[in-house]
């Protein structure tokens, strides 16, 4: 079984895009949406639900004020903030429960919170395993962590070989969970400052977990200086460039239709470079290669 | 506190990646004439530098309590692991083992062992850096690559936050911890967002935190033009107000590309960006002290 993650270090670069079409290329594969916080792949994939489950997140503490003498020692001891008077502020609270523990009257216990859902699914391109953090939820990594536990289940019971994960933004917790044990990350880049600037903070993540890891400049004529750039820098470490996908208004149309651009739009210029790039990611796996130019 | 012109914090989120936060943010913070802070609480990748470039004054390590145990008072009972919610400490036979990335730093572990074999270091998770650029008090955060926890980078870039000034924290995106963490107790957020279905989505799910934590809002829209106009009929619907619209326009962008600000190349667009920040100020009645804010308790 084969692990591929679709990273970016900054947002917004096309990390979905560029998933949904993977897919669709690939005609049957088990998707994982990591970005469980800001999750939009099904909108592309239409995933239909076949069972879901409740995910239990970190945990609160809560006061019992009737039993609760007021000593004040919970607060002192609290080293997020997070207790004002016999009020426990949800969004500080971290469920270490240092407060229960302090409690000299037990007026403190700590609750499982529900922390959100995770879903398995079937969408037209083979099993789906996703899931919905609730607003203003902590744990992202952990219910990352389940995500890509049911991917590998679906893949097992399925016989399917590769399984494709959309990760999300930034280089914290979540996207630590989507990146161990992966056998390529695949690091979308755009040509701007910004861009360049989180796509060397993810490679030094992913050489940090020793993942391979390989690169796609997407929108490379938006500037094309910083993308030769960005390619001397890759060659310089050692990383391949799989493709460099311009700006294609297509793209955005396939979003609004909710499709991948690959099947909205199979003979534009992103699309064709999108295979491209598929192609190399299957090169890069050994799970046998497609065209060849 | 001397001051008694209209100040306020404005957090400034998504949801959504790459939807132009730190566009707004660094372009309202350069059309200001007066000083302005900006928090950059976008600690796992800070761009904010990359457009106002400041000189760096004051770079300033984070640190987060990680236990350390003495093996010669260790009887290995097993009860900081117990205790532990974060899974820090394993205890396996006559070995007790701290994973530290794992590790919030509540102490809970410290006040737990029977023996006081427990004590705490500090570990290095991050650094904060000040710099100044024109009227711009810029403020960044910086995990280090392989951390996973981002909240005490952006808790220690928050204690910056001076009550006397206005002061526009960008936020990092998604809508879990680290984007709570930065719009905590801030008088407005602005979501930007962009009006295609990934736009809309998790504007919707922002528009869920707000009303969650009780922040006032209103939207940006960026690249307008581009998309349906299914974020318009939303905004109509739900009541919220559009503040703003930035077109799509590549020129916008190549010079986003080469980190230049579009108000610097089109000074009309300076003129928007004030009247912005005077619309919000009036919706959230401006107030001129900031009260007591929250911020990270420091052990010492």
């Amino acid at each position: 079984m084969k692990q591929v993650t679709i990273v970016s270090g900054k947002g917004g670069t096309g990390k979905t895009t560029i998933t949904a079409s993977f897919a669709a290329l690939a005609r049957r594969v088990v998707v994982a949406d990591c970005d469980v916080d800001a999750a939009v792949l099904h909108l592309l994939l239409d995933p239909q639900v076949i069972s879901e489950q409740e995910f239990k997140g970190s945990k609160l503490a809560s006061i019992d004020t009737v039993r609760c003498v007021e000593c004040g020692l919970c607060q002192r001891a609290c080293r997020f903030g997070a207790i004002k008077g016999l009020e426990i502020d949800p969004v500080l609270c971290e469920g270490c429960g240092v407060c229960a523990h302090v409690c000299p009257v037990g007026a403190i216990s700590l609750r499982e919170r529900i922390a959100g859902r995770l879903f398995i699914s079937e969408t037209r391109f083979g099993p789906m395993s996703h899931a919905r953090l609730y607003a203003a939820e902590a744990n992202s990594g952990k219910l990352v962590a389940l995500v890509r536990h049911e991917a590998r289940r679906l893949a097992d019971r399925e016989g399917l070989d590769i399984i494709l994960a959309d990760g999300p933004p930034g280089i914290g917790c979540p996207v630590i969970a989507s990146l161990t044990g992966v056998d390529i990350a695949i690091i979308v880049t755009e040509p701007t400052m910004s861009g360049f600037h989180d796509l060397r903070r993810i490679l030094s993540l992913a050489r940090h977990f020793k993942t391979t890891s390989s690169v796609i400049v997407n929108m490379w004529d938006i500037n094309q200086e910083n993308t030769r750039r960005i390619s001397q820098f890759c060659e310089q470490e050692g990383t391949k460039v799989l493709a460099r996908i311009p700006f294609d208004p297509k793209v955005t149309e396939a979003m609004v239709a909710g499709k991948s651009v690959v099947e909205y739009s199979p003979d534009s210029t992103a699309s064709a470079e999108i295979r491209v790039a598929w192609d190399g990611a299957r090169d890069l796996l050994g799970v046998g290669s497609g065209r060849r130019e | 506190m001397n001051s008694h012109e209209p100040r306020m914090t404005i957090s400034i989120a998504s949801g959504k990646g790459g939807t132009g936060k730190t566009t707004v943010a660094v372009n309202m913070a350069l059309s200001l004439e007066k000083d302005v802070q900006l928090l950059d609480c976008d600690v796992e990748e800070p761009n904010a530098h990359l457009f106002i470039r400041p000189r760096i004054d004051e770079a300033r390590p984070v640190y987060l309590p990680t236990p350390k145990i003495d093996e010669r008072l260790c009887d290995h009972c097993g009860k900081c692991s117990e205790f532990c919610e974060f899974h820090a400490i394993a205890v396996v036979g006559n070995k007790a083992m701290i994973f530290s990335e794992l590790c919030h730093g509540c102490g809970g572990c410290v006040l737990v062992c029977p023996k006081k074999a427990i004590v705490e270091e500090n570990r290095q998770v991050g650094i904060v850096k000040k710099g100044v650029m024109g009227n711009i008090e810029l403020v960044y955060g910086e995990l280090n690559v392989g951390e996973p926890m981002s909240v005490p980078v952006i808790r220690e870039v928050k204690m910056s936050i001076d009550p006397n000034r206005t002061t526009i924290i960008d936020a990092p995106p998604g809508t879990s911890c680290p984007v709570i963490e930065s719009i905590h107790g801030t008088d407005y957020c602005l979501l930007v967002s962009e009006p295609t279905p990934f736009g809309l989505h998790d504007l919707k799910l922002m528009v869920e935190v707000l009303k969650e934590i009780k922040i006032p809002f209103g939207v940006v829209v960026n690249r307008a033009g581009i998309g349906d106009r299914k974020i318009y009929d939303y905004c109509r619907a739900e009541n919220i107000p559009i503040l703003l619209e930035i077109p799509f326009d590549r020129r916008i962008a190549e010079l986003y590309s080469r980190g230049i600000l579009f108000t610097t190349e089109t000074p009309e667009w300076k003129n928007r960006f004030r009247s912005l920040l005077s619309n919000i100020m009036e919706r959230v009645g401006a107030p001129t002290a900031s009260g007591s804010r929250k911020g990270f308790v420091k052990e010492t």
